[in-house]
């Protein structure tokens, strides 16, 4: 007798179209949260091609253009090679060998992330500088290795590396066993092992987090601006500054933006065509001895530690000492209250923008709800300092009133830093079942109330994660800050900035004190914790 | 009895996928009616289209006369009660009941609560309870604003067999002492035809038969629906000149010539004392309690399942099986249906 036939399942395989989740009003918000966001930047592209070949002919085909291109990019490929040369084998040390004290040296690997890259350039200048620290030590000056090129390498290579590195752990924590123990069977050594079957599966992390740090490096002004090193941004924020025509500034703006875009399309040709491994592994992969590797091993985490944690903290430490015992501690507690002031509203403002657009991506689903949600990434994709000269351009061209005030200056943190808002959203949003809101909405109760009884606190956890990274990001912001904010207007990130600047140590030791302070429980709570887990 | 649910013509796509095929249904006052089915034949999107969660392509739904269609969810005042429960998380089980009630009417949710017997547990959250406890609430929230429809969606399919069967017939006393209207969807033909007053079977979108379920069970309309409802062999047959020649033994039909399929039940066969029946060896053996059902490979022809009190042997050892006097179905590849009589 044979079986009973059945039917394919239908509704179960096929994302339907349930366009009657999602009201008109959640979709109209999102469009017009998504236009938005990436609406300032076309305004920026408008104004650059209004400008005309004439005006691109004298201002960018010139030397100069040649020069930053080289500058920016050679920047950008150095600080990724260091990256490189630092997190792969550190990943590797903490997460697939018996390296003691394995999770302490996986959390201080990701600590660098706490030093805002004006952070990490003010300790650097401020110990290996000509007067820094070390120069006063041992009573003679250094050569010029904390400012150009090396001094950008330094601030930018040893500070950034985590955001490759914790890719990489999480990846590294995925990887099946089993594979390798195949390749294992099959005849090869540990080193064919790791080149073929290994390096391999790590692409995609590997691509990701290349890109992170490339446009991480040729979005930064911070440090560049503090080592004195000229890139495209910096660039910008001299013909912002120095003229009054704006055109210039908007011209360059474009080229960074063109830029990104490229790099962007570079990292997906690199993935595209990665065809993923199966599921979750079995079993934890088994931790390699490393055996007489152990000693070097060791002191290999301790010198990366040393360098990117111990010194800067105790540099902080010892200047604000200084700056107590002094009495030069210029610090009034208006830049705290700014920073945090302008930072909770982004971080409120963005919790509030991302409900529609991840409610109509992950309850709606249609291919224009996933274009609105792509377009508001753009400002997460541009550097800083383009999204603040769009908003320059475009407010004081359309909404004058705005210019010059703090809600200019929490639109761009919107526009900037939205999408780590959306994606928390999302993903708790795609983990709670619809059934809890279809249930309530079979009991009579409408969209709005279901959002407010049902969906809301059942996705708050993901909400306050959204909110806290948002809180994390703008406190660290810098070119935007330096650009938008009112006359007057003083953050902890410019006030670091301008101190070190013009080399006053100790004035910028307390603000960085109090910033690394406000970034350490949600950059603990929401980045390192969630990747190195209990169990490293 | 009038028609408290009327769907008429009731089309469903996902793109190019049609998930409902002009499917009609009607549910009288009170009654609980059920749609059986295999998982993926679309009668999920049938309760969903009801509930206002699916845009129908077409069709018309009617409760009380009243056209749903262009109402959302919230007004149409159609229960529903889901495979999980789906009880809200984060209120207790009070708050939960008193959900779709306003401020006023903390006693209905009372009243709800004791209708399933579980007034002792409102202070409870969701993850306190057992599962059979979560469907009771859930049907206690559901029933509370009154509604004036309640769809089951595979409500018992999470729980395990013996609270499945005891949940069911509560259920069934519920609705019936509450005089609620009520549509079940099940992939479980055993829940529909014990608990509803009225079963339709679907395949691919659409109704193939509909009926109490004595009579979808003891005369299936085709052989489609003899595959899908009941526990019968179906056996490959030849009518000629009033002859049915199966691999069981020689049946007589009125019917005209044809191939056909003859449709066997599990329990109308026995093994005859007399030594009479078709040879066959005991190919397996599934022990029920109640019951056993041996499977027999026939020695010219397929294995059959039969359903007897006690098994008829060991496995390997062969039996002879002969079926009871009685009327059979026979299904005709040309869609004629008739009957035939051992």
């Amino acid at each position: 007798m044979s079986e009973v036939p059945l039917a394919p399942p239908v509704a179960s395989t096929l994302r339907a179209p349930r366009n009657v989740r999602v009201s008109p009003f959640t979709r109209i918000s999102a469009v017009a949260i998504a236009a938005f966001v990436s609406l300032p930047l076309l305004y920026l592209i408008a104004r650059a091609a209004a400008a005309g070949p004439e005006a691109w002919r004298l201002h960018l085909l010139t030397w100069r253009t040649v020069e930053l291109l080289g500058s920016t990019l050679s920047i950008a490929a150095a600080v990724l090679g260091v990256s490189i040369a630092v997190s792969l084998p550190y990943a590797w040390l903490v997460t697939r060998t018996d390296l003691p004290l394995r999770r302490f040296w996986a959390v201080m690997g990701a600590l660098p992330l706490a030093f805002p890259s004006y952070i990490a350039a003010f300790t650097t200048v401020s110990i290996l500088g000509p007067r820094g620290a070390l120069a006063t030590a041992i009573g003679r000056p250094l050569p010029e290795l904390a400012y150009g090129w090396s001094g950008a390498l330094i601030a930018l290579g040893l500070f950034s590396y985590p955001y490759l590195y914790l890719l990489l752990v999480a990846a590294m924590k995925g990887l099946d066993p089993l594979l390798e123990e195949a390749a294992r069977s099959l005849g090869k050594t540990r080193a064919a092992v790791f080149t073929r079957v290994v390096l391999p599966q790590l692409r995609p992390p590997l691509a990701a987090g290349a890109l992170m740090i490339v446009l991480y490096t040729m979005s930064d002004f911070g440090a560049v601006s503090i080592v004195r090193y000229d890139t495209f941004t910096t660039a910008i924020y001299d013909a912002y500054r120095g003229l009054f025509d704006r055109t210039v500034a908007a011209l360059l703006a474009t080229v960074l933006a063109l830029l990104t875009l490229i790099v962007l399309a570079g990292e997906w040709m690199a993935v595209r065509d990665f065809v993923p491994g199966r599921g979750r592994p079995a079993r934890p992969p088994a931790a390699a001895p490393l055996g007489r590797w152990k000693v070097p091993a060791i002191f290999f985490v301790s010198l990366i530690t040393f360098a990117t944690v111990a010194v800067p903290l105790t540099a902080i430490g010892g200047w604000c000492l200084r700056a107590i015992r002094a009495g030069t501690g210029r610090f009034t507690f208006a830049e705290m209250g700014n920073s945090l002031a302008v930072s909770i509203a982004a971080a409120l403002c963005c919790v509030v923008l991302s409900l529609p657009v991840a409610l109509w991506a992950i309850r709606g689903g249609e291919r224009l709800a996933l274009i609105v949600e792509r377009l508001t990434f753009t400002g997460y994709a541009l550097p800083g300092i383009v999204v603040a000269l769009a908003l320059v351009v475009a407010a004081t061209r359309l909404a004058r009133p705005l210019y010059q005030t703090a809600t200019l200056l929490v639109a761009a943190y919107v526009i900037r830093f939205l999408p780590e808002a959306i994606a928390a959203t999302r993903s708790s949003l795609a983990s709670l079942s619809p059934l809890f809101e279809e249930a309530a909405r079979s009991l009579g109760r409408g969209r709005f109330d279901v959002l407010r009884r049902i969906t809301i606190p059942l996705i708050r956890p993901g909400l306050l994660a959204g909110g806290g990274l948002v809180f994390l990001t703008a406190m660290k912001e810098l070119p935007a800050t330096l650009i938008l904010r009112p006359t007057g207007f003083e953050t902890l990130a410019t006030r670091i900035w301008s101190e070190s600047a013009v080399a006053a140590w100790s004035a910028a030791a307390i603000p960085s004190l109090l910033l690394l302070l406000a970034s350490a429980v949600p950059l603990w709570a929401l980045v390192i914790r969630p990747v190195i887990g209990k169990d490293a | 009895m009038s028609a408290t649910l009327e769907v008429r013509d009731l089309t469903v796509r996902y793109g190019a996928v049609v998930a409902v095929d002009r499917l009609s249904l009607d549910a009288g006052r009170g009654a609980l009616a059920a749609l059986v089915g295999p998982s993926g034949c679309g009668k999920t999107s049938v309760l969903r289209a009801i509930a206002g969660f699916e845009t129908p392509a077409g069709g018309t739904i009617r409760v009380e006369g009243e056209r749903l269609d262009d109402l959302p969810p919230e007004k149409r005042r159609v229960g529903m009660l889901f495979q999980q429960g789906a009880l809200f998380p984060h209120l207790t089980v009070l708050e939960n009941v008193a959900f779709g009630l306003s401020r006023g009417e903390s006693g209905r949710a009372h009243e709800a609560l004791r209708l399933v017997g579980l007034e002792r547990l409102e202070k409870r959250r969701p993850h306190e309870l057992s599962g059979g406890e979560q469907q009771r609430v859930a049907l206690a929230r559901a029933l509370a604003p009154r509604p004036r429809l309640v769809l089951l969606d595979e409500p018992f399919a999470a729980l395990d067999a013996p609270l499945r069967a005891r949940l069911r017939e509560e259920v069934r006393d519920i609705l019936n002492t509450t005089g609620t209207t009520a549509v079940l969807v099940t992939h479980d033909q055993e829940e529909a035809l014990s608990i509803a007053d009225q079963v339709s079977v679907m395949r691919e979108g659409r109704i193939l038969q509909s009926g109490t379920p004595r009579e979808v069970y003891e005369h299936p309309v085709s052989e489609e629906v003899a595959r899908l409802v009941g526990d019968a062999n179906l056996i490959e047959a030849v009518v000629a000149a009033g002859r049915v020649d199966t691999p069981l033994g020689v049946l007589r039909t009125d019917a005209g010539d044809g191939a056909c399929t003859l449709r066997v039940p599990t329990e109308s066969l026995r093994v005859p004392a007399d030594g009479g029946g078709a040879p066959g060896l005991i190919a397996g053996s599934r022990f029920y309690g109640h019951d056993v059902v041996d499977e027999v490979r026939l020695a010219d022809g397929p294995a059959i399942r039969v359903r007897l009190a006690r098994s008829c042997g060991e496995v390997g050892a062969p039996v002879r099986i002969a079926l009871q006097p009685d009327r059979y179905l026979i299904f005709f590849k040309d869609g004629r249906v008739a009957t035939a009589t051992a």
